[in-house]
């Protein structure tokens, strides 16, 4: 492997974990603050990209990029309010099926809003222009944008948790609420605020995405179980796993996704030949590539048997 | 004692034996082709999803990924099919398939469970999410096996099959479904009554007081996943011979989540809910999927609704009423008005819902106009948007209000049926 390919590879690993990083920091807030693993907080994030391109289409883009997130965070905040809350008294896993089954909703609603095809959600004309050039290959200054946004977002709330008054009681109502209320805090909202924050930071995402990897009703389907992996393996509600799970993830993905290397040259190597008409050959003749897809889950599920706290998590899951 | 348990034995044989009698005659009743396909989904699916709830109901544990056993043993039986029909294999009665299938789930239950019962709770669910997005992901890989998004193809006429049935027809299908289907779920329900199904309830209800007693705890958990896994297998093996077709869609998020559903919605307390559940839903689906577009989005909402204000499902709704059935029928009689009220304003709140929804789905399908029930609607005139939010409104309002009354008489006659036993 020559050294710009790996450049460009991990140029583009980095790029993609930061993706995942901004859609999945609201749902490590929300896990590891309140204990709600919200199924449907990649639909938050859908909703946002809907969002954005309505908004875009019909006014422009910063404004979108502004009101997009904070009508997540509002709907978010609504459905803590008036759903999740009532449901609390039943557990985790009640409220884990509220958000299966708000999951199912949200992706229904945005096919009859917004039709089952994908929307022509397009980068800003503004950023649309390549912004560097490495090895041969240029990257677009909205790519960069994203890139900025997306580290500004951990640098802030990782200040805010870290450093704030704010990030204190927050801290403090999930180990122990009722001293925290009897100081005069009202908790519930704080919850409120925290699920509504959590999804308008999808939101977000969804605005700065949407319109890269394309806005379409299965979106949320698809990045859904992603999100989960980055969350389980960063460890509960760390925001600093979070964002090294996200940049592992995305180094592996793009780095196993160039590779065609598959097991019929490893045995060659060895000195040994597979019959190419066998039906071995079918199973030795897949590519690391091919394989990519299914390198997430078999991590989530290797982090949740053997380090369920994840890489900086200090609980289980 | 003694007496009144054999009463109550004899009393369900006698109820069991009139059921089984009445499935059998039921071709017969409802003879189309229609009715009969519907009758065999639903015998597959009350299969699957009883076999479900010996997890998520009696044992406790939330599974995303029970249809992988499914849907993996419904492959499997599709290639055994394909095999006979191609004679590579020697024909083999069809009546025996869903054993192939069963211990295709019981292999991938036991290897599958060993790894994720290490885990419950939360966690239990993330790995088995896990693992369906893992099988889903690889049936498009593996194509020489999975077909991609095609899936596989057999004929389930292989010759002459035992007692001279071929499972031509249709109904002779139903007959092979009613008849795994009543042994099954007998033989799930039975395991209920086993010391083992004892020790599950234990297990989900107190964790460290089984422990205590000397249990081990994850082999429980590990049994009840492997044979829950077996039972799903069966099911599936019976989906593929009723379809003579299996695709990746049957090992996905979405047929776990429909199983989910089903059980959730009929009940996961009681063992005759996720039956309950699995006959309405199937319905449902069967009859709103030819009329709209939108069912997927009404059975979100079912299941939500059913979580935030009946975690009890239909069948617990249903059985609460039996201690005043018990003591006092009498009081069934003060509880018509708030129930009559209640439902009229679930209704009121259904006709606004569903019209507004169909309302927006015509304007995006290019309609003018939209029929409802029997009224036509003109999507242009504000009016009918002003008028079907306000029957939303209303509805939304009245249900709120009815389900306290509902609560209020409720605890009545609750108060008035304890103070008759303390008498």
């Amino acid at each position: 492997m020559s050294l710009e390919v790996l450049v460009f590879i991990i140029f583009n690993g980095l790029l993609y974990g930061m993706f995942l990083f901004m859609l999945s920091s609201g749902l490590t807030l929300i896990f590891g603050m309140m204990g709600i693993l919200n199924f449907a907080h990649a639909s938050f994030f859908m909703i946002g990209a809907y969002l954005g391109y309505q908004i875009s289409e019909n006014i422009n883009f910063w404004i979108a990029l502004i009101f997009a997130p904070m009508l997540v965070g509002i709907m978010g905040a609504m459905i803590e309010k008036y759903g999740l809350r009532n449901i609390h008294k039943y557990g985790h896993i009640a409220e884990l099926l509220f958000t299966f089954g708000l999951f199912y909703i949200i992706e229904e609603m945005v096919q009859l809003i917004w039709g089952k095809t994908p929307v022509p959600y397009k980068v800003p004309e503004i950023l649309n222009f390549p912004l560097i050039e490495i090895s041969g290959m240029s990257y677009p200054a909205y790519s960069m944008f994203r890139l900025v946004i997306s580290l500004l977002i951990f640098l802030a709330i990782y200040r805010v948790l870290a450093k704030t008054k704010t990030g204190l009681i927050i801290k403090a109502s999930l180990t122990n609420p009722n001293m925290v209320a009897a100081l005069g805090h009202n908790v519930p909202r704080v919850f409120s605020n925290v699920f509504g924050f959590g999804c308008a930071l999808a939101g977000l995402a969804g605005v700065l995405a949407g319109n890269v990897i394309g806005t379409e009703p299965s979106m949320a389907l698809l990045l859904g179980p992603i999100v989960f992996v980055v969350v389980v393996t960063g460890g509960l509600g760390s925001i600093k796993g979070a964002l090294v799970a996200s940049i592992i993830i995305g180094l592996i993905q793009t780095l196993t996704i160039s590779m065609e290397y598959d097991l019929n040259s490893l045995i060659n190597y060895l000195g040994f030949q597979i019959d190419i008409n066998s039906t071995i050959n079918h199973f030795t003749s897949l590519t690391l590539s091919q394989l990519s897809p299914i390198v997430p889950y078999i991590l989530l599920i290797i982090v949740l048997i053997a380090r369920p706290r994840g890489l900086f998590g200090k609980r289980d899951v | 004692m003694g007496k009144e348990m054999f009463n109550s034995i004899k009393l369900k044989f006698i109820s069991l034996f009139i059921l089984i009698l009445f499935l059998l005659f039921l071709p017969y009743i409802f003879s189309s082709s229609f009715a009969l396909t519907l009758f065999c989904k639903m015998g597959v699916l009350i299969i699957f999803s009883v076999a479900y709830n010996m997890l998520l109901g009696q044992t406790g544990l939330l599974s995303f990924g029970h249809a992988i056993y499914f849907g993996l043993a419904g492959y499997a039986s599709i290639h055994i099919l394909a095999a006979i029909n191609n004679s590579y294999l020697p024909s083999l009665p069809l009546v025996l398939l869903p054993f192939v299938g069963a211990i295709v789930g019981l292999i991938l239950g036991v290897s599958i469970g060993y790894l994720s019962t290490k885990r419950l709770g939360t966690a239990f669910a993330m790995i088995s999410l896990g693992f369906c997005e893992l099988i889903t992901a690889l049936t498009l890989i593996f194509v020489v096996f999975f077909n991609g998004e095609d899936g596989i193809q057999a004929d389930r006429v292989t010759g002459n099959d035992l007692f001279g049935l071929t499972y031509g027809p249709q109904s002779e299908v139903y007959y092979l479904i009613l008849f795994w289907c009543i042994i099954t779920v007998l033989i799930m329900y039975l395991l209920t009554k086993t010391p083992f199904g004892r020790m599950c309830n234990a297990v989900r209800d107190n964790q460290q007081r089984a422990e205590f007693i000397g249990y081990n705890v994850r082999k429980i958990r590990w049994i009840a996943f492997s044979l829950s896994a077996t039972f799903a297998g069966a099911a599936g093996s019976l989906h593929a011979i009723n379809y003579e077709h299996i695709g990746f869609e049957s090992v996905s998020l979405v047929q776990s989540g429909m199983v989910l559903f089903m059980a959730y919605i009929g009940g996961i307390g009681n063992f005759l809910g996720p039956i309950l559940g699995a006959i309405s839903l199937t319905y449902l689906d069967t009859m709103l999927s030819d009329v709209t577009e939108a069912w997927v989005l009404y059975y979100g909402v079912i299941f939500v609704l059913v979580i935030a204000f009946a975690p009890q499902g239909i069948s617990g709704i249903i059985l609460m009423h039996s201690p005043i059935l018990r003591n006092n029928p009498a009081l069934l009689k003060k509880l018509i008005t708030p129930y009559s009220i209640f439902l009229v304003s679930i209704l009121l709140l259904t006709i606004g819902f569903t019209s507004i929804v169909e309302l927006i789905h015509s304007i995006k399908s290019n309609h003018e106009t939209l029929k409802f029930f029997w009224l036509s609607f003109n999507n242009k005139n504000i009016l009918i948007w002003l008028a079907l939010g306000l029957i939303m409104t209303s509805g939304v309002i009245a249900s709120r209000k009815s389900f306290g009354l509902v609560k209020e008489k409720w605890n009545e006659v609750m108060e008035e049926i304890k103070l008759s036993l303390i008498k």
